[in-house]
């Protein structure tokens, strides 16, 4: 819908010399937005209810913790970093009508190798330099690691959907390995990688907790927004997407593209794990997956893979997940609650779109 | 190491394989179907976790294994009609309304054991097996293949029946077209959005009695995320098998061999890390695919919401 909606939705502003129908317009989006999540987090209050939880105190520590108190805020705008890079990832491929559906094996090989070369790097050269090797070994590796399924897809046809879920299992397990085997810290009992030093990691953004990779993922999503709607490799991959074989005819190399997809769409996934290590978490557990991948999936989508919608909607899953975690804490609810209520509004939030684009077409007939 | 091979350990390993396939050759089953009608069912997780949750469920409660077995089935089928409604009624992507309900059903499943069970695992006593006479007397082969629980024979059974239903009757040829000319199929007076839904629900029961096939009597318990992939290595089965249930029994039993590896390895007191051999199926399907991959097939209009008129 952003294709075939855009240009009437500009042409509407530009008309309106008033500027009233882009006010209305937002509105529309705004109650689009926020009307379907309350009919979501009443339909998530109901199971609540069922399994004998108040559903009110429930979403008012989500909104405590996730949004109105100074460090549930800090923490939720911490958290988007590595969702935004993640969210950038995926608008390359699916704009370019591939699904790198591989994201958590990317994010975990990228948030591994990172939590191994960190600290050692910090050691040998100065800080700056050591985390901007740390997050290109990041970048790399998840890159590498998505050259299967690019290649079979690029030169064998074979669907990536498949390829890409396959390599998310090899790729949590390997991760896993890597950090029990080759990357243990020797110092501790605990299976985990080295940890890297509070202020060895990325810098606090002024006087709060927020780390500064927040500004690295808005850059990123930006850059990626930009490229894909205002430059020829953008338009070059839309045209993959929208069209493979008439991509071929017009002499673009689909293969080629392919797998730049790919490599760009892991290396973006890579880094939202780097910047996850490096600005956050410090060392990687075993049997760490948070599962941010699969998550931000149907949010991008719902975003119509505009960066800029994206963002909103990164922001309100940072919201839901913080919250959800904390207040699954205090309410003994497990923590896996917060899954299913991000899913709910994911459903809900794609029914709303669909009615309002019935509603409006019919409109226009 | 001579331990790999003795009677005892073989008999196991395959038995364990028998055990570890069923899952997979019904998930992978209805997966097929689903493809064949169209509808790419990326949510097949999300069913084999409600079928395992609540086949668990019945089958605590009532006692009956079989009783079991139904809730499961109905629990898959419940999910599947969500994804009826949202992918093949009214069109939206079948992909992403696939990874909602798969991370949704993760969600509520694990929410609901926990507040039903709290912390405790409470184990089923185990199935009973149907031995069959004479066949189970062979050495190796007979305890491994003729000594499970009668889902098990009817589930191979059920891979004939596809078989026949694709061929043979008036409904597998509707199925067929929903998936590659679906405006054909409207043209003849066929409603797809009718066969696209049996489709759908018929994978949601598959997939869901697959899932209490695993908690009742391959675990003996319910776990939260016990389906660990289970569901994906389904969708693999069935774009390899390309519309032949037979090959989707062959392509299950291979990965169960796969899946068994794990826990025969750790009696035959090898030690590797769990991790790297829970690698073992993904691998061998990537493998397969680099291998095969060309030759997987899928409908022409997999994955593509049926509108009328739209074309």
């Amino acid at each position: 819908m952003s294709i075939d909606t855009a240009p009437t939705v500009s042409a509407t502003a530009l008309d309106a010399t008033s500027g009233a129908t882009t006010r209305r317009d937002i509105l529309h989006r705004l109650l689009m937005t926020l009307g379907p999540i309350l009919i979501a987090l009443v339909i998530a209050g109901c199971i609540l209810l069922a399994v004998g939880v108040d559903p009110l105190a429930y979403y008012g520590f989500v909104l405590e913790k996730g949004l109105f108190s100074p460090l549930g805020i800090q923490q939720t705008l911490t958290r988007m970093a590595p969702l935004l890079f993640l969210a950038a990832g995926l608008i390359v491929a699916f704009r370019a009508g591939m699904w790198n559906l591989g994201g958590d094996g990317q994010f975990l090989l990228g948030a591994v190798t990172a939590a191994a070369s960190a600290p050692v790097f910090v050691q040998i050269m100065p800080a700056w330099l050591a985390l901007v090797c740390s997050f290109l070994i990041a970048m790399v590796v998840a890159m590498i690691w998505s050259l299967v399924p690019a290649l079979l897809r690029a030169y064998q046809g074979v669907n990536e959907i498949i390829t890409t879920l396959m390599m998310t299992f090899l790729g949590t397990s390997l991760a896993n390995v890597l950090v029990k085997l080759a990357f243990r810290d020797p110092g501790t009992t605990v299976p985990q990688t080295r940890t890297l030093p509070v202020e060895d990691r990325l810098p606090r953004l002024f006087e709060t907790t927020i780390t500064s990779g927040l500004l690295l993922g808005l850059a990123a999503i930006i850059i990626v927004h930009l490229v894909m709607t205002r430059t020829a490799f953008g338009l070059k991959l839309r045209i993959v997407g929208a069209n493979p074989r008439a991509a071929v005819h017009s002499g673009l190399g689909v293969p080629g593209l392919t797998v730049a997809v790919f490599a760009i769409s892991a290396g973006l996934a890579g880094l939202a794990g780097a910047v996850d290590i490096i600005g956050v978490q410090g060392n990687v557990r075993a049997d760490w997956n948070p599962a941010y991948g699969l998550a931000v999936i149907p949010a991008v989508f719902l975003a119509r893979m505009n960066g800029f919608a994206a963002i909103g909607f990164v922001f309100l899953l940072s919201v839901l997940s913080i919250g959800g975690e904390s207040a699954a804490r205090r309410l003994g609810v497990p923590n896996h609650f917060t899954l299913m209520l991000v899913s709910i509004v994911l459903i809900v939030l794609a029914l709303a779109e669909y009615f309002d684009h019935r509603y409006n077409q019919s409109r226009r007939a | 190491m001579t331990g790999l091979f003795s009677e005892v350990f073989l008999s196991a390993l395959l038995f364990g394989a028998v055990t570890a396939a069923i899952p997979l050759l019904l998930a992978g089953l209805g997966e097929q179907i689903s493809e064949k009608a169209g509808v790419l069912n990326i949510g097949i997780e999300g069913m084999m976790l409600a079928g395992a949750y609540l086949g668990f469920v019945g089958a605590f409660y009532s006692g009956s294994l079989w009783l079991g077995f139904l809730t499961g089935a109905a629990g898959g089928a419940a999910v599947a009609l969500v994804m009826a409604l949202l992918c093949v009624r009214i069109g939206l992507n079948q992909i992403v309304i696939g990874i909602a309900l798969t991370l949704g059903l993760e969600g509520l499943t694990a929410l609901l054991h926990h507040f039903q069970f709290s912390r405790s695992y409470p184990r089923l006593p185990a199935a009973d097996a149907t031995v069959i006479p004479l066949l189970s007397d062979i050495p190796v082969v007979g305890p491994a293949f003729f000594k499970h629980h009668l889902i098990v024979y009817l589930a191979v059974a059920l891979v004939f029946g596809m078989g026949y239903l694709y061929r043979r009757t008036q409904l597998g040829l509707n199925l067929q077209a929903a998936g590659d000319k679906p405006a054909a199929l409207d043209v003849a007076g066929i409603d797809v959005v009718r066969t696209r839904t049996i489709a759908v629900l018929t994978t949601g029961a598959l997939a869901g009695l697959g899932g209490a096939y695993l908690a009742n009597v391959g675990a003996g318990l319910f776990i939260p995320f016990i389906t660990n992939g289970a569901g994906f290595l389904g969708i693999v089965l069935a774009m390899l098998a390309r519309g032949r249930p037979i090959w989707v029994l062959f392509g299950a039993l291979l990965f169960g061999v796969c899946l068994s590896l794990t826990t025969a390895m750790q009696v035959a007191g090898i030690n590797i890390p769990t991790d790297i051999i829970q690698m073992l199926p993904f691998l061998a399907v990537m493998i397969m695919l680099v291998l095969f991959g060309r030759r997987a097939s899928l409908p022409a209009a997999l994955g593509i919401p049926y509108e009328r008129g739209a074309r």
